[in-house]
């Protein structure tokens, strides 16, 4: 993606911001980011989105990169409470606040009861835009005004695509944790 | 992506002294529409002073109506308890548009700012007069042999230099409720019209907005509609959610005592080179009783100077409907009344 043409734009450019990173525009700064409860210490080109610092600085590969322009919602996570694409957004804004990825949700063995849901109701197939649809849906459910009609759930879960086409199966997953919340059923809370 | 020096500014003012300091560079908000096309290296800034620190995220009310921040979020500004029960064709607009995630990122000013969405505009290897002026419409499918994409292109207020669409839902909105953008430079602080903040592509498509290379969207302001206004948003897309608007209408109107119209603003979506106000329905429809004759003269208005290109055409009928059933729905009896 880098033109080679523009690798000459340091030095044309006039550098008034001096101040901040003594010259070169892209010498890696060090941030911090919070991570599902953790602070984390790292030093990034200021290009690096969000997403690449997750997946590629920081190990948090659950977070997934489909079409990188902010149309799929493979990458989503939570910033702040709310729900985001995290590939249009750069890691040097998102310091010192709360992001939660798909690795913050549950383990293996007491898995989140959005992705217990997915499971029973095969909210997947090959489960690239998983991670993104279950952080959207955690949004959806835990810090938003919960949908009431399917119609409503299908606009609102809109910028998460599937190309798998699970979106029954993901509809009735979210259905499921709807109602359970409202109404508690034996054996079904996590 | 070009490399760039990332700079966070404290204040209005210091992201204006900063910007004046730095030719070339951009402020980034919400980052949606900037860190998109820089990926695609049609924005190459060098510094990116970053203005979500400013304090422009809040959302106050007085007796003339709605201040809204910059930096107030799509969402924030859709799911606003006043703006949702006072101005509902606004918070209809954004929610039409885009996704969830998209409008929890997305910013007022940044939305005021989105340009276009030309497939030309957006590919550094084809011609586009608004990105690289001189190098032609690849839209007009001007080159001998080579056919234009033309079909989510704009039917009025285009130019030979360029035929995009205006992409915002939102801005529709604004300009049929009248709101004003707030616009603060090194020198002074003005307030523009959102109908004629948005500029004709004439024979400069490269300038967008009427806002100076010195200058930074702060605010805007709705204010308060008529008493009795009814308004409405409604799109017409390909698919059912988070597509561009082929054809949009917002409406704002109130009936006086006799049933007659005595306040509208019309304002179309998908159709124009900028947000588009239509005057022209509007002078049909005042004093006139809503009838479906008077909404059919008035959508006939609205695109009688429309200008069809080869794939396009079809948004004149339906940019005609979608205004026809707006003006339908806001007049059935109680539909969209205030409390």
């Amino acid at each position: 993606m880098d033109n080679p043409e523009t690798e000459q734009s340091p030095e044309t450019e006039q550098s008034p911001e001096v101040e901040q990173s003594g010259g070169t525009a892209d010498a890696a700064v060090p941030i911090s980011l919070i991570v599902n409860g953790m602070r984390h210490d790292l030093t990034v080109d200021p290009r690096v989105t969000l997403l690449d610092a997750l997946r590629n600085h920081l190990g948090f590969t659950g977070t997934k990169k489909g079409c990188d322009q902010g149309q799929c919602g493979a990458c989503t996570v939570l910033v702040n409470g709310h729900r985001i694409d995290s590939c249009l957004t750069l890691a040097v804004m998102n310091q010192d606040v709360p992001i939660v990825t798909i690795e913050g949700l549950g383990t293996p063995e007491t898995l989140h009861p959005i992705q217990k849901a997915f499971i029973e109701h095969d909210g997947f197939q090959c489960g690239y835009c998983t991670s993104g649809q279950i952080m959207s849906v955690v949004a959806l459910l835990e810090y938003e005004e919960p949908p009431v009609s399917d119609a409503e759930i299908r606009e609102r879960m809109s910028g998460n695509l599937c190309r798998c086409g699970a979106y029954p199966g993901i509809v009735e997953a979210i259905k499921c944790v709807r109602d359970a919340a409202r109404k508690p059923v034996a054996g079904e809370a996590a | 992506m070009n490399p760039f020096r990332y700079v966070k500014a404290t204040s209005p003012a210091d992201a204006l002294a900063r910007m004046g300091r730095n030719p070339g560079a951009r402020f980034v908000a919400g980052g949606t529409t900037l860190l998109d096309l820089m990926k695609l290296g049609v924005e190459t800034p060098g510094v990116l002073i970053d203005i979500n620190h400013l304090g422009l995220d809040r959302i106050t009310e007085d007796l003339h109506g709605l201040h809204i921040g910059a930096h107030v979020s799509n969402t924030g500004l859709a799911e606003d308890d006043s703006v949702k029960k006072n101005w509902p064709v606004v918070s209809q607009a954004i929610l039409a548009g885009a996704s969830t995630q998209l409008r929890n990122m997305a910013t007022v000013g940044g939305n005021l700012l989105q340009g276009n969405r030309c497939g030309y505009f957006r590919d550094v290897a084809m011609p586009c007069n608004r990105r690289d002026p001189g190098t032609g419409c690849g839209a007009l499918g001007e080159q001998p042999g080579v056919e234009g994409i033309n079909r989510y292109c704009a039917v009025l207020g285009t130019s030979p230099s360029c035929i995009t669409a205006h992409p915002s839902d939102m801005c529709v909105a604004l300009v049929a409720v009248d709101a004003k953008v707030k616009i603060s430079s090194p020198a002074f602080d003005r307030l523009e019209r959102a109908e004629t903040f948005f500029r004709l592509p004439g024979d400069t498509p490269q300038i967008q907005t009427d806002l100076g290379a010195d200058e930074m969207i702060t605010g805007i302001e709705l204010p308060k509609l008529p008493a009795g206004a009814r308004s409405m948003y409604l799109k017409v897309r390909d698919r059912t959610s988070y597509a561009y608007a082929l054809t949009s209408a917002a409406v704002v109107l109130t009936l006086d005592a006799g049933g007659n119209i005595d306040h509208i603003r019309v304002a179309l979506g998908g159709v124009g080179s900028v947000p588009w106000r239509s005057h022209e329905a509007e002078n049909v429809l005042l004093r006139s009783p809503p009838t479906e004759e008077a909404f059919r003269a008035a959508a006939e208005a609205a695109f009688a100077g429309a200008v069809p290109y080869q794939y396009n055409g079809f948004k004149i009928a339906l940019g005609q409907d979608t205004l026809v059933r707006v003006l339908n729905e806001l007049v059935r009896p109680g539909a969209g009344e205030q409390p």
